[in-house]
């Protein structure tokens, strides 16, 4: 046990007074995600605030073979620039982007339109691009309601009552609380978490087996009358004191950042304070041990710093997979996807963000997880460190 | 003292050391002589126990490294082939770190730093990172750290390489101040004039096997040779690379 602890104080030491890993450890690792999350989250946020007030623009290319519909768009408060474009003209223009959506009245409109046929109209618009997206779905409504006004007008004049083309009323309850709908925009977040509790050991669990193999003080350090478990055990210990630091500091700055992001523009609220942000430490408390171990792993492994680095920034992109995982069959807090780790401290976050009710019993299970597969990588590397190989 | 009996080790198809015998008294310096991959690292490594030999028994002060391995390391002082310190930490935390690993007391790894420091004339530059040390300090460094613990037996893969002649001739006194002291020193080399120099005794190995064990002049008498460097290669066969 003292030498478990002699080589603990050592690493932390010595890495205290690496810039390489003071870098990646406290300032990276952490300060990235809070603040590439609070730039995204607060331009995504800012934008469809703006999109809703803003009113539509449409480009109308022959408005005079429509006057009926081109005066109930001005009465819907779209604002309408007039051109003449050909159809192929529209297309260049919404390409080129000087132009979001065109609509084009062609002049057979009239006819047809007086001869109670359907009268054609093209919307041209971009479907990949997210923005003029929003803008043709609008414009598309619009031209629907207009429609059916006009059907309903022909069917009353002609003595039958419009309600007949009506079968089905449906009517929508959106259950989705104000903080709920915050989780869809914040619900990957809890990845940077992960992200900065492994980045926060990366160089350390890089310096403490493949450099200590580079620098060449690894066969000196073997022939000590010294456990190797004691070895490991130190060295996977100061990786996660440089994690747990990570991890506090990555928490802290997201409640700086997220004071700054205008969620309650959207009637959201984001329930991320000082007390959630202890939650989620405690929540991912038992993934920093496996992801210290893991990466120890890894790294004893490999014979220079350089592979280290190569086969461990793979390793920071393990727990994304669970992750989209759980985004793309939507799952929910489960005891049975507990022991999962990453995934269920995912889940167990975005649940707490969610203000729903967390069970004791999963959050125990979900620690028990990541703690027994931790422990068994560390016997993996301790039994690795006892082989001779390791000399390399 | 330590002893080798009929060592033996394979790395696959390649059979490194074959049955390799000697003794290396206490308060004499014991040398092992032989050209690159004659097998002499692979021997020490068995020696301090972090290969373990396929057959044969390796013993320090009598004590088995296999069977007690901790023990045996209490009474041995190893510097590797790769004798790298912690660049990050200043020459004194190196060989404090050493210390307690080998448990010793913090007030007893303070004044063995201290004496060693005299001894090994580190004091201008023991409150300095190791990154900006010299080779030939970084060495001096490495050898304080594998005596911290007061070993009565030293071993040494190839120390000179690398150094400049200066430090050469420090190590060489420093390797006899220890033998004057009565440890047990060994140390490995491909360099003649260094061994023959320094050796009390000289195990010369080629092809994983033990050549000769003798003392340095027995070995020049019993080839008939006028030089040592003639006597050495006759032993060796010319085709050894040893310089």
């Amino acid at each position: 046990m003292h030498a478990l602890f002699t080589v603990f104080a050592k690493e932390f030491v010595e890495n205290l007074r690496d810039r390489r890993t003071l870098l990646s450890a406290l300032l990276f690792g952490p300060l990235f995600g809070p603040l590439l999350f609070g730039l995204m989250v607060s331009r995504m946020l800012s934008q469809s605030v703006v999109e809703a007030d803003e009113p539509l623009k449409l480009t109308i290319s022959g408005s005079g073979n429509a006057p009926g519909l081109t005066h109930y768009l001005e009465a819907q408060g779209v604002k309408l620039t007039m051109a003449e474009l050909s159809e192929n003209e529209a297309r260049a223009a919404v390409r080129g982007g000087t132009a979001q959506v065109v609509l084009i009245i062609p002049e057979e409109y009239g006819r047809r339109f007086t001869a109670a046929t359907p009268a054609p109209v093209l919307l041209v618009a971009d479907s990949a691009d997210s923005q003029t997206r929003k803008s043709a779905d609008r414009a598309r409504i619009i031209l629907g309601s207009y429609a059916s006004s006009i059907a309903q007008l022909r069917l009353e004049i002609r003595g039958v009552n419009p309600l007949l083309t009506v079968p089905v009323a449906v009517n929508e309850i959106d259950v989705a609380t104000p903080t709920g709908r915050a989780v869809v925009v914040l619900g990957f977040m809890t990845y940077f978490v992960l992200f900065a509790v492994l980045m926060g050991g990366l160089y350390l669990a890089i310096d403490s087996t493949a450099g200590e193999r580079e620098r060449g003080s690894l066969e000196a350090l073997l022939s000590l009358p010294v456990a190797r478990s004691s070895l490991v055990g130190g060295k996977i210990l100061a990786t996660c004191a440089y994690m747990c630091i990570s991890l506090g500091l990555s928490l802290s700055a997201f409640v700086c950042v997220f004071r700054f992001v205008p969620l309650e523009k959207l009637g959201m609220s984001a329930n991320l304070g000082v007390g959630t942000a202890l939650i989620f430490f405690a929540i991912c408390l038992p993934f920093v041990p496996l992801g210290a171990a893991l990466m120890t792993f890894v790294a004893s492994f490999t014979r220079s710093y350089r592979e280290a680095q190569t086969y461990l920034t793979a390793v920071l992109l393990v727990p994304t997979l669970p992750i989209a995982f759980a985004s793309i069959y939507s799952l929910k807090t489960r005891s049975s996807l507990m022991f999962i780790p990453s995934l269920s401290q995912h889940l167990l976050m975005t649940s707490v963000l969610k203000d729903e009710a967390v069970a004791a019993r999963d959050v125990w299970l979900s620690a028990l997880g990541s703690i027994g597969l931790a422990l068994l990588l560390m016997v993996l590397t301790a039994r690795h460190w006892r082989r001779e190989t390791m000399l390399g | 003292m330590i002893e080798a009996t009929n060592l033996s080790k394979r790395f696959g198809d390649i059979e490194a050391v074959r049955d390799i015998s000697f003794v290396a008294h206490d308060g004499a310096i014991t040398g092992i002589l032989g050209a690159n991959g004659a097998g002499k690292s692979t021997t020490l490594r068995m020696l301090y126990g972090v290969l373990t030999p396929d057959s044969g028994k390796a013993s320090i002060d009598g004590i088995d490294i296999r069977g007690e391995t901790s023990k045996a390391r209490a009474h041995l002082g190893v510097l590797p082939h790769a004798a790298g310190l912690y660049g990050n930490l200043t020459a004194r935390e190196n060989i404090h770190y050493f210390g307690s690993l080998h448990g010793i007391g913090a007030d007893l790894v303070r004044s063995r730093t201290a004496e060693l420091a005299r001894l090994l004339g580190l004091d201008s530059f023991i409150e300095r990172r190791a990154k900006g040390l010299s080779q030939g300090q970084r060495i001096k460094v490495a050898l304080a750290r594998a005596l911290i613990h007061d070993p009565g037996n030293i071993v040494l893969d190839e120390p000179t390489n690398g150094l400049d002649v200066m430090a050469i001739r420090s190590l060489r006194e420093m390797l006899l101040s220890l033998k004057a002291q009565g440890r047990c020193v060994l140390f490995s080399s491909h360099v003649m004039q260094e061994v023959a120099a320094l050796c009390d005794r000289v195990v010369i190995i080629g092809h994983g096997c033990v050549l000769a064990d003798a003392t340095v002049d027995s070995i020049r008498q019993a080839s008939g040779a006028a030089s040592l460097e003639e006597a050495f290669l006759q032993v060796l066969g010319d085709t050894e690379g040893v310089s």
